[in-house]
């Protein structure tokens, strides 16, 4: 039994979990297919929209630098052309020049200059003291005399402090000159400064040699350095053309992943790199990619958790429906094994019923024969008579039992017939005398007379109350005692009550007496069935099987059965004397 | 009145001889099959049988296909049915088919003898109804 418990435990644990399993695999993988397809199209699709974004801001800042560049060269080139050698000479001409482009274009314009061919500064106009400076040595002047139009690098030059100056050749007399103007540093920084994204965005331009043509504001916090070997990198592979805007993502001098983005500008001269971290940029789709993480744990979670609790309500369901199908079985079993029984009693009245036929038939011809005349002297006749009698007697008690048998046998099936309860009791009671006698049982009846019809199955019934005077009888096989067995009416019922004086019920135990398998017979005798189908029997139509009991006093059970309705009257079945032909 | 002319039919052989000496020694004339089959061809010539006494469970033909066929061919001739089974059932439809009456195996004799008696008067009384009609059928026809 214990084992086989097991066997069944062990069956029940391996449907749990192939349930769980099944649920989790048929749920959670396409969800994490679908989280993971979803997750890279949305990443490829973002990391193309950043890119294009920054290449934007890159290409628009350009042309911003580059507008303003050749804004101030314009601005600067008018007034050479527009005045010339003499007039710009003046120093106060000069100065009001200054401050007329001041008030137009802001504090943009630091001083103005104008040099002669030998390098000299022949008037200056500004906040410092450079008059009669001379730059003949100075690099862009060099390069300042060989153009046109000239713009340089920024650098520190005579003054000490950052700037970057414009320049226009012009010939008066055969002599060149130069107008030079230097551009506010910090005006220019501006420009560059306002390309800002995220936390770790910001651009600087370099010029030819790597060097920074701006500011970069660093923020102590955020670590933000300028990779010059990197930017070295974009510097040696020139752009093929003005416009091209380069793309590469590796770690800047920290270590971080870095976006970096180049365009060149002022005609290749200069570089403007912007560069953000790569978190940084992403930062949206990595919030994103943490709360699918989120999701796809806690949905998974959330699965496990339902299939966990789910499988084991099904399995319990299935527990549950398994050991009622277990009862059912047995009931059929029960059932099917109380027919057979019925069967093989029929059989054997019937078998038994011809020979007896013959035998009382014969005595009878016997007493046939005594009462002939030349019988009638013998001395022995009385006793031969007493004989025959007893014959007939003890035949007609053979016909009794085989009659008892055929009715009990005659229907084992769920036929709902009218019945009369007393009639069911008194055949039960007649079949258990013989096993009452062994068991030192007597056996009285108190049944109330004229109770109305049951419309029920004869063999259900019959099996409910051969059920509890067989559990009487056993109880008290033992000791003997005395059973009794009353049948009264109670309203719209009927209640049979079966009681012994048997050892009684022990308390704990009368709660589970009508508990399928529950048994205190030894192994073998009891299936622990019988109680358990009589109270489905009586449930099923609408009855009662209750009990009472003390130890050492006794055990009654009463049973109460519906009266039906529709109490039909007794359908009488009188002697059909065949069609009569009568003709008058 | 004639002795009753009875018919025992019986698949048991002992049953149906003892029977047989003990209705004779009452004054009976009787005639014995031993099954349904053997009882129509007797009935067949023996046209003037009383009674058919009719075991109801037989090999072969049983008891109430023999009554119904013995109803059918002779409606007068009346059948007392002797069963094991004293269930309602059988009765009933015996009583249906036109049986007389039914007795339990193993029966008490003289209760037989009744039954035996009454349904030969009853047979008997049928007839002479039967032959009276017919003699009025055969006056009124020539006296009118």
């Amino acid at each position: 039994m214990a084992n086989l418990e097991q066997l069944s435990n062990s069956y029940y644990r391996l449907l749990t979990r192939n349930i769980i399993l099944t649920i989790i695999s048929v749920s959670i993988i396409p969800l994490i297919l679908v989280s993971i397809t979803i997750y890279y199209q949305f990443r490829t699709s973002y990391h193309e929209k950043v890119y294009a974004h920054l290449c934007e801001i890159v290409h628009k800042h350009k042309q911003n630098i580059d507008g303003f560049l050749s804004e101030k060269l314009g601005d600067i080139r008018f007034l050479a052309n527009s005045f010339g050698l003499e007039k710009l000479s003046d120093e106060s001409f000069l100065q009001d020049r200054l401050a007329a482009l001041q008030e137009n274009y802001g504090p943009v314009f630091v001083d103005l200059g104008v040099i002669n061919t030998a390098g000299e500064q022949i008037a200056y106009a500004g906040p410092f003291k450079l008059a009669k400076a001379n730059y003949s040595d100075a690099q862009w002047y060099q390069q300042a005399v060989r153009s046109q139009y000239f713009i340089s690098d920024v650098f520190l030059g005579l003054r000490g402090l950052p700037h970057f100056i414009v320049t226009v050749r012009n010939t008066w007399k055969g002599q060149n000159w130069i107008l030079r103007a230097t551009i506010d540093f910090v005006a220019f920084n501006t420009l560059v400064e306002s390309i800002r994204i995220g936390e770790t965005g910001f651009a600087v331009i370099l010029n030819k040699a790597g060097k920074l043509q701006t500011t970069p504001i660093t923020k102590p916090s955020l670590d933000i350095i300028p990779a010059k070997n990197i930017y070295a990198e974009f510097l040696e592979n020139r752009a093929r053309s003005a416009d091209e805007i380069r793309i590469a993502v590796k770690p800047d001098s920290s270590d971080h992943q870095t976006i970096f983005v180049a365009s060149f500008l002022k005609n290749g001269d200069w570089l403007l790199v912007y560069q953000q971290h790569l978190a940084d940029a992403f930062a949206d789709l990595n919030k994103t990619f943490t709360m699918t993480t989120v999701m796809m744990l806690l949905g998974p979670l959330c699965i496990v958790i339902m299939a966990i609790t789910l499988s084991k309500i099904i399995v319990n369901r299935i527990a549950q429906v398994d050991v009622e199908k277990q009862l059912m079985n047995e009931r059929v079993v029960e059932t099917g094994k109380l027919a057979s029984v019925g069967e093989l009693a029929a059989g054997v009245a019937h078998e038994i019923n011809n020979p007896v036929a013959i035998m009382v038939e014969e005595a009878g011809w016997i007493g046939d024969l005594l009462e002939e005349e030349e019988s009638q002297d013998s001395k022995n006749l009385a006793e031969f008579r007493r004989a025959i009698g007893q014959i007939q007697a003890q035949g007609k008690r053979c016909k009794e039992i085989t009659q008892k048998l055929l009715s009990f046998a005659r229907r084992t099936d769920g036929t709902v017939q009218n019945i009369e309860i007393n009639e069911i009791l008194e055949e039960l009671v007649a079949l258990s005398a013989q096993r009452a006698k062994f068991a030192m049982v007597s056996i009285q009846t108190h049944f109330q007379k004229n109770l109305p019809q049951l419309q029920l199955s004869l063999s259900e019934l019959q099996q409910v109350f051969l059920n509890l005077i067989n559990n009487s009888l056993d109880a008290m096989e033992s000791g003997g005692g005395s059973l009794t067995i009353a049948s009264r009416l109670e309203e719209d019922r009927i209640v049979v009550e079966v009681s012994d004086t048997g050892p009684g019920i022990p308390e704990a135990n009368l709660n589970r007496i009508f508990d399928p398998f529950f048994t205190t017979k030894p192994v073998g005798k009891g299936t622990g069935l019988g109680l358990s189908i009589c109270y489905g029997i009586i449930d099923k139509i609408g009855g009662k099987i209750e009990v009472r009991s003390a130890v050492g006093k006794g055990t009654t059970f009463y049973v109460s059965l519906p009266i039906s309705k529709e109490d039909v009257a007794r359908d009488k079945t009188s002697p059909f004397n065949g069609p009569a032909p009568s003709e008058d | 009145m004639m002795p009753p002319f009875v018919m025992l039919v019986d698949d048991e052989a002992p049953f149906v001889n003892t029977m047989t000496k003990r209705l004779t020694k009452r004054n009976l004339e009787v005639e014995t099959a031993l099954s349904g089959q053997e009882a129509l061809d007797k009935l067949d010539k023996h046209r003037n049988i009383d009674v058919v006494i009719l075991d109801v469970k037989m090999p072969g033909m049983d008891g109430i296909e023999t009554l119904q066929r013995i109803k059918t061919g002779y409606p007068l001739i009346e059948v007392i049915m002797l069963t094991a089974y004293a269930t309602v059932e059988s009765a009933i439809e015996g009583m249906k088919l036109g049986a007389f009456d039914y007795l339990m195996k193993p029966c008490d004799m003289e209760q037989l003898m009744g039954k035996v008696i009454e349904a030969t008067r009853k047979k008997r009384n049928h007839e002479d109804k039967i032959r009276e009609a017919q003699v009025k059928e055969v006056l009124s026809k020539h006296g009118a």
